[in-house]
This record gives C-alpha cells, sequence and structure tokens, in this order.
C-alpha cells in the first residue's frame, strides 16, 4: 500500500503519448488480399490468435516473397482495447522488412519497448502487458503457417509468466536459490506475476498450464522432504545446492550470526559454487559488519573455520 | 460538448442541494451533539432532512434510517453483524444473495463464506432477472438472510423484491436490498416491499459523496459496526456528517418529486437513445425496456471491445462505462453479461450508457452521432469483421 497505492488512477494516464497515437491512428491497420500478395509476387499468410470472448484478438496478413522469405507488407486487424490495437500495430510494424526467421525472434517485450516515449518508462501499465503478448503469439502462428510447421516449436522453453516471458526453468532456480515463499518475492525477484496477473493461480484472465503458486507449493514439498531427510547425514559433497545452503545457513545460525548482531551487523549467503574440489561459498556483510575492517580478517577466518570443522575441509570462504 | 452518461456510478450534485449544504461548513459547523448554540443551529435543518429521507422511502418513524458513510458501509454493515448475531453465535449459518449484486455485497459474502458461512449465489434468468421462486427454493431453516438489490447497477434491470419481500416474511427470514439504484428512479416503499433492511447512497440520486443510509425495522436492529460516542441513536457512532444529511433529505426530497419526470421524460431519451443503437447491425441489448429502470441501457456492438468504445466515445467528450467503477480498470468482462448467459463473444464488449435528469435531447443526438461514429471506425479494424481469404481457418472462435 502507500500513498500512491490508495487513490486509483486512470489507466489511460500510463499510455505512452506513443500507444495513444497508435490507438488513434493505427498505421499498419488494414488487410491483405489474394489480388494483392500476388501484385506483390508474394505469398499470403494469414493467422489469427486470440477470441473475442477472451477479450482481445488478431488477425495478421503477411506478404512473404518465397525466394527469400522476406515479409514485403504486414497489416493486422484486431479486436480488443486500445492497446491491443496499439500493440498489434507496432507488431505489424516491426514484421515489415524482416525474414520470417527474424520476426520470430519479436517478443511482446521488443512491442512494449517499441511503444516507449522514453527508454525507461514503461509504454503501458502493468495489467496490460497482456496485450502485446498476443501481438507476439500472432507472428509464431502466421511464421508456422508459412513453414508448415507446429507454432510450439518457436519455444524451446516453457513460458509461465508471457508477458515478463519468464520461463519455467528460471523461476524453479530462482525460488529454490533465493528459498522464496511468496508470490510477492517471486514478482520481486524476476517480474513474474507483475502484469496480467493470470500466472498466479487459476481463474485469472487466462487459463495456464502451471501457476506461480504451483511452483511456490512444489518447494514447499521439497522442503518438507529435505527436512524429512534431514535425519540421515549426508556428506556436504552429496547435498543438492538447496540443502548445502541449508546446511550452511544453519551452521551459521547456531555458531556465527548471533555474534555479528551483537555487533550491529549480520551476513548472507550469496551462491555456493562447485570450484574443482573446493566449495565457495559467496557471502555478504551487512549492517555493520560491511563496513568493519575485521570482517575481511578475523570474522572471515571464524567463519570459514566454522564451517570447515561442520560440514566440508574444501570449504572456501568469499566476502563480496 | 461534454456529455455524462454515466450516472449509475455517480450523478452531479443537484444546485439546490449544494445550496442547502453551504452554510454547514463555515457558519453552522457546530457539533450536533454540544451543548452551546452552534449545536442548536443544526438541529432542525438535520431534523427536516432526517423526515424527508423518511419520507422518500415511506418508513415510519418508530423503524431507524441511520446515516452512514457510503452504502459500501451500509452493506457491510447488514452481512458483518448478521455474523455477528446469527452466524458466529451458530443460530443461522447460511445467506442468500444473487449472483450479481454489487462488490459492496459479494465481497461481504465471499468474507462470511471464509469465515465458515454457507452462502447461495441466486442465478439470474436470461432477461437478466433474479424471478422471486427461486429465492424461496432456497431457504432452509438455517438461513440467516436474504439479500437482493432493488435494481441491477449494469442492466437497469428491476428485481421483484416486493414478492421476495413476501417469500422472506411467511418464512421468517431476514430481507436486505440494496436500493442504491432505485431511489428516484422506481418507487421504493419499506412498508409495501417488506423490507427489514434497505441500503441508498445520496450520490447516485444528485446528492453528496459520502453518504449513505440503511434502513432497518423496527425489532431488527443489528449489532452496531462502528462503537463510539452512542451518535444515531448508539447504532452508529461518530460525529454526525451535518452538511451531508442535509444534502441527502434536500436530495431525497427532490428525487421523489422528479420520479415521475424521470420515469417518463428521462425514459423517453433513454428510448430514443436504445432505437437509434439499436438502429446500429449487430447490436444487442439485455433486459426488456418495461424491466429496467428508466435511465439505464446496457448494450453490445458485436465486434467493438467495451474499453475501446469507451475511449473513442471519451474521446468525442462523452462518458459511458464498461460496467460497475469500481471493476472498469480490470480486465475481465461484464459480470452481467456473464451471468445472463450472452454469447461468449459478446461478453467484453457491453457499453453502459447511463442518464439522469439532467440530460438533455440535444445531448442523445450528440451521443447517437458519436456511437455510430465510434462502432464504424472500431469495426474498421476489428478482426471480427476482418477479410479472409477463401479457405481460411478462422481461429479467432477458438479460446486461447
Ligand atoms: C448497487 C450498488 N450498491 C452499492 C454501491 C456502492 O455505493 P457507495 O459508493 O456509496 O459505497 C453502488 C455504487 O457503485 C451500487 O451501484
Amino acid at each position: 500500500m502507500g500513498i500512491d497505492s490508495l487513490i486509483g488512477g486512470t489507466i489511460w494516464d500510463e499510455y505512452s503519448d506513443k500507444v495513444t497515437q497508435l490507438m488513434a491512428n493505427p498505421k499498419n491497420m488494414g488487410e491483405i488480399t489474394e489480388e494483392q500478395a500476388a501484385a506483390m509476387g508474394a505469398k499470403l499468410i494469414v493467422a489469427d490468435f486470440g477470441a473475442e470472448s477472451c477479450g482481445d484478438a488478431v488477425r495478421l496478413y503477411w506478404a512473404v516473397t518465397p525466394n527469400d522469405d522476406i515479409i514485403v507488407e504486414s497489416k493486422f486487424k484486431s479486436f480488443g482495447c486500445g492497446t491491443a490495437i496499439a500493440s498489434s500495430d507496432t507488431m505489424a510494424e516491426l514484421c515489415k522488412g524482416k525474414s520470417v526467421d527474424e520476426a520470430v525472434k519479436i517478443t511482446n517485450i521488443d512491442v512494449e519497448k517499441a511503444m516507449r516515449d522514453t527508454p525507461d518508462k514503461p509504454a503501458v501499465p502493468p495489467q496490460k502487458m497482456h496485450c502485446s503478448v498476443m501481438a507476439y503469439d500472432v507472428i509464431k502462428k502466421a511464421a508456422a503457417q508459412y513453414k508448415g510447421v507446429d507454432a510450439a516449436s518457436f519455444e524451446a522453453e516453457i513460458i509461465v509468466c508471457e508477458c515478463a516471458r519468464i520461463s519455467l526453468s528460471t523461476l524453479r532456480e530462482v525460488i529454490r536459490i533465493n528459498e522464496l515463499t511468496t508470490i510477492e518475492q517471486i514478482t520481486d525477484y524476476t517480474k513474474a506475476g507483475a502484469f496480467c496477473k493470470s500466472c498466479i493461480r487459476p481463474g485469472g484472465h487466462e487459463a495456464k498450464d502451471i501457476y506461480l503458486v504451483d511452483l511456490l507449493a512444489e518447494y514447499e514439498k521439497e522442503k518438507l522432504a529435505l527436512i524429512a531427510d534431514a535425519g540421515d547425514s549426508v556428506s556436504f559433497a552429496q547435498m543438492t545446492i538447496v540443502q548445502r545452503i541449508k546446511a550452511v545457513d544453519k551452521v551459521i545460525d547456531e555458531n556465527i550470526r548471533q555474534m555479528l548482531i551483537m555487533d550491529g551487523g549480520n551476513m548472507e549467503i550469496l551462491d555456493i559454487k562447485e570450484n574443482g574440489s573446493n566449495f565457495d561459498i559467496y557471502i555478504r556483510y551487512l549492517g555493520a559488519c560491511s563496513g568493519c575492517a575485521s570482517s575481511s580478517t578475523g570474522t572471515l577466518y571464524a567463519i570459514e573455520a566454522t564451517l570447515k570443522e561442520r560440514l566440508d575441509e574444501n570449504i572456501r570462504v568469499i566476502p563480496l | 460538448m461534454r456529455v455524462y452518461l454515466d450516472n449509475n456510478a455517480t450523478t452531479i450534485v443537484d444546485p439546490h442541494v449544494f445550496e442547502e449544504m453551504e452554510p454547514f461548513f463555515v457558519q453552522k459547523y457546530g457539533n450536533p451533539n454540544s451543548l452551546h448554540q452552534f449545536a442548536s443551529d443544526t438541529h432542525k435543518p438535520l431534523k427536516e432532512a432526517m423526515q424527508k429521507i423518511y419520507a422518500g422511502i415511506h418508513a415510519p418513524n418508530e423503524d431507524s434510517v441511520v446515516i452512514t458513510s457510503c452504502a459500501t458501509e451500509s452493506n457491510n454493515w447488514v452481512f458483518k453483524s448478521i455474523y455477528f448475531d446469527y452466524i458466529l453465535t451458530g443460530r443461522k449459518n447460511h445467506i442468500i444473495i444473487s449472483e450479481v449484486e454489487h462488490p459492496s455485497v459479494i465481497a461481504c459474502a465471499r468474507f462470511l463464506e471464509s469465515k465458515g458461512c454457507k452462502v447461495t449465489y441466486l442465478p439470474i434468468n436470461s432477461e437478466g432477472i433474479i424471478e422471486a421462486h427461486t429465492v424461496s427454493a432456497f431457504i432452509t431453516d438455517k438461513t440467516a438472510l436474504v439479500s437482493i438489490m432493488w435494481v441491477n447497477n449494469e442492466t437497469g434491470a428491476i428485481f421483484p423484491i416486493h414478492e421476495i419481500g413476501e417469500i422472506c416474511k411467511a418464512k421468517g427470514v431476514l430481507f436486505h436490498t440494496d436500493a442504491v439504484q432505485a431511489i428516484g428512479k422506481v418507487p421504493v416503499d419499506v412498508q409495501l416491499a417488506n423490507v427489514d433492511y434497505l441500503t441508498m447512497s445520496a450520490h447516485k440520486f444528485h446528492g453528496p459523496k459520502g453518504v449513505g443510509a440503511l434502513y432497518i425495522k423496527k425489532g431488527k436492529e443489528l449489532t452496531p459496526l462502528f462503537h463510539g460516542g452512542s451518535q444515531m441513536g448508539g447504532l452508529r457512532s461518530g460525529t454526525l456528517n451535518v452538511a451531508g444529511i442535509v444534502g441527502m433529505g434536500k436530495a431525497m426530497e427532490q428525487a421523489i418529486d422528479s420520479l415521475d419526470f424521470e420515469m417518463h421524460d428521462v425514459k423517453e431519451l433513454r428510448d430514443r437513445l436504445e432505437d437509434a443503437v439499436l438502429a446500429i447491425k449487430d447490436t444487442f441489448v439485455v433486459t426488456p425496456r418495461e424491466k429496467r429502470a428508466s435511465n439505464t441501457i446496457l448494450v453490445s456492438f458485436r465486434g467493438v471491445e467495451g474499453e475501446a468504445m469507451l475511449w473513442d466515445l471519451n474521446r468525442q467528450g462523452i462518458a459511458a462505462s464498461t460496467g460497475s467503477a469500481c471493476a472498469s480498470e480490470d480486465l475481465e468482462s461484464n459480470p452481467v453479461m456473464e451471468a445472463i448467459g450472452a454469447e461468449a463473444d459478446l461478453a467484453h464488449t457491453a457499453i453502459r450508457f447511463s442518464l439522469s435528469r439532467y440530460t438533455t435531447s440535444e445531448e442523445i443526438d450528440f451521443v447517437i452521432d458519436a456511437v455510430n461514429t465510434a462502432v464504424e471506425r472500431l469495426r474498421g479494424i476489428s478482426s471480427s469483421y476482418a477479410y479472409a481469404p477463401e479457405g481460411h481457418e478462422s481461429g479467432l472462435s477458438v479460446g486461447h
């Protein structure tokens, strides 16, 4: 909450001038007919994405010259709000003059960036980011049609949050490494879930195969399993990364942290990397410790010695 | 020209209302509960205002019309006190509402649900109306409350409150109605309708924002939501909003005086607008005219997304709505369109025009032109009416 959340503004105020202009006068709005494509010596591709019942739909027309696969003309028609129209228009513009292979690489993020007035101010408010995703999806459909392949083949990874284009593997990794337990944390770390919010839990604007809440639940289960397994003494070298971090954290909690806190400081574990036969534990000092001279000497020695003794001889502690 | 056709969201304050409120800011600013002349200056105007409000809904003097801060507060009060008085005590465990109530009712019902209370969400029929017999079918001896709005804010559909009141009375179940959209549009008589609780909000009938009321029938008093200095007979503490109450009183008086005008003259303008929009092809209106408040139309233009339509209308100076104001930042479709079982393709195309007694004939002419312009432009852009080569299998009808 806070002052900015208490009184809503109108989403229209958050649109960039470019978006507003394109809404009023979309440049590439229109159709390409078979005859027109033929006159350009090109093949007509017509691809649809979305549905009126979902609130937005787009039809993309490409004229592609077969010898070089270049999109010589690109137009759209779109059912949707103003940002859907502006995004479709921008997408059609970005396709022009590109080869089909190049066009497939255009993402919704490129579309959104192209609609910004200044590089660092988003063109649309978060809940409208979704509209640009449709622009991206329709390109894949058009390309798939042209190449006679399945649209899914252009996607190497499973994307959980389409607005921010965050993949399943990235999310799993970030959740584990940072031990995330809430949706807000996931959003802070990755931006997933910050936009149309469909990927957070079922019941949103769009149905998904996997939701952020599923990933949190998955991690929660894993942690429980870890606790259950904690009785079995696995060596540090055999542990998973999560187990290692937990084990290090536990030793620090029991032996070191209290001492640091009494001096007004603290520390956090950033990463654990295997480096040959060594385990490099990257840490960062917080609060008073970060400026303290002994943190790179005496304290560091104490931390490293304790970890070596409790966990593994080959541990090295590296402060950042 | 600027035309305001969003009167179900809020209304212009009637200048007479404003005039009556004015002295209570810098001259007669006393706290009515104090013991001095400043306080006494407020008593007569407050009393008169309360009488007007009572008269407006035909409430007997023995009943209570408690002034609140808004309809949302009134609705919350009913639901939360029903929870304290009936659900928490284990006497009852069930309430019935319609599936198209305002969020200030739906969210309360969901909250009670989270506390273990059972909630029945009654469906509307294809005309957007709750049928009274459905209420009766769901009442059990564990039902504490039935809450059905008098007039729906989206469609203007008038619900059979008198019949539902009759049923609830016969079955001994408490009956609440959110009459926010009914005041000044249809005759409201709490005695004829057999309601126990009734919610209103001044800003929906040309009164000030931030003033609402809850009518409470004698003997059906609820645990207060606001405990404190015992104002409003201890039912709702907090220093009286003197100017607000005076304004609501005047607004109620005006609303009653102009009820005929609303039901005939405003209706005539509304009907003219409706005939004109229906003359555009592929355009649909839910709820037949005679079953609707005289000021409202919810209309769908096929192939024209609601927010895009609002944007085009706004550029031409016209204020309309795609749904209730609080929900219009949302991506989701109009809940009434979904409840009605409207064709899925139309779920995102609903536009609400709501008139008032301030709407003029010239404004309606202007709006008719503007709507035609906007629909033509947006259908020109729309994929729904787009060219496809022969043999193209449209991928637009499948959901994603
Ligand atoms: C049917 C209905 N109930 C309740 C409300 C809420 O009114 P208020 O703004 O006074 O809380 C509204 C206003 O949008 C409404 O239309």
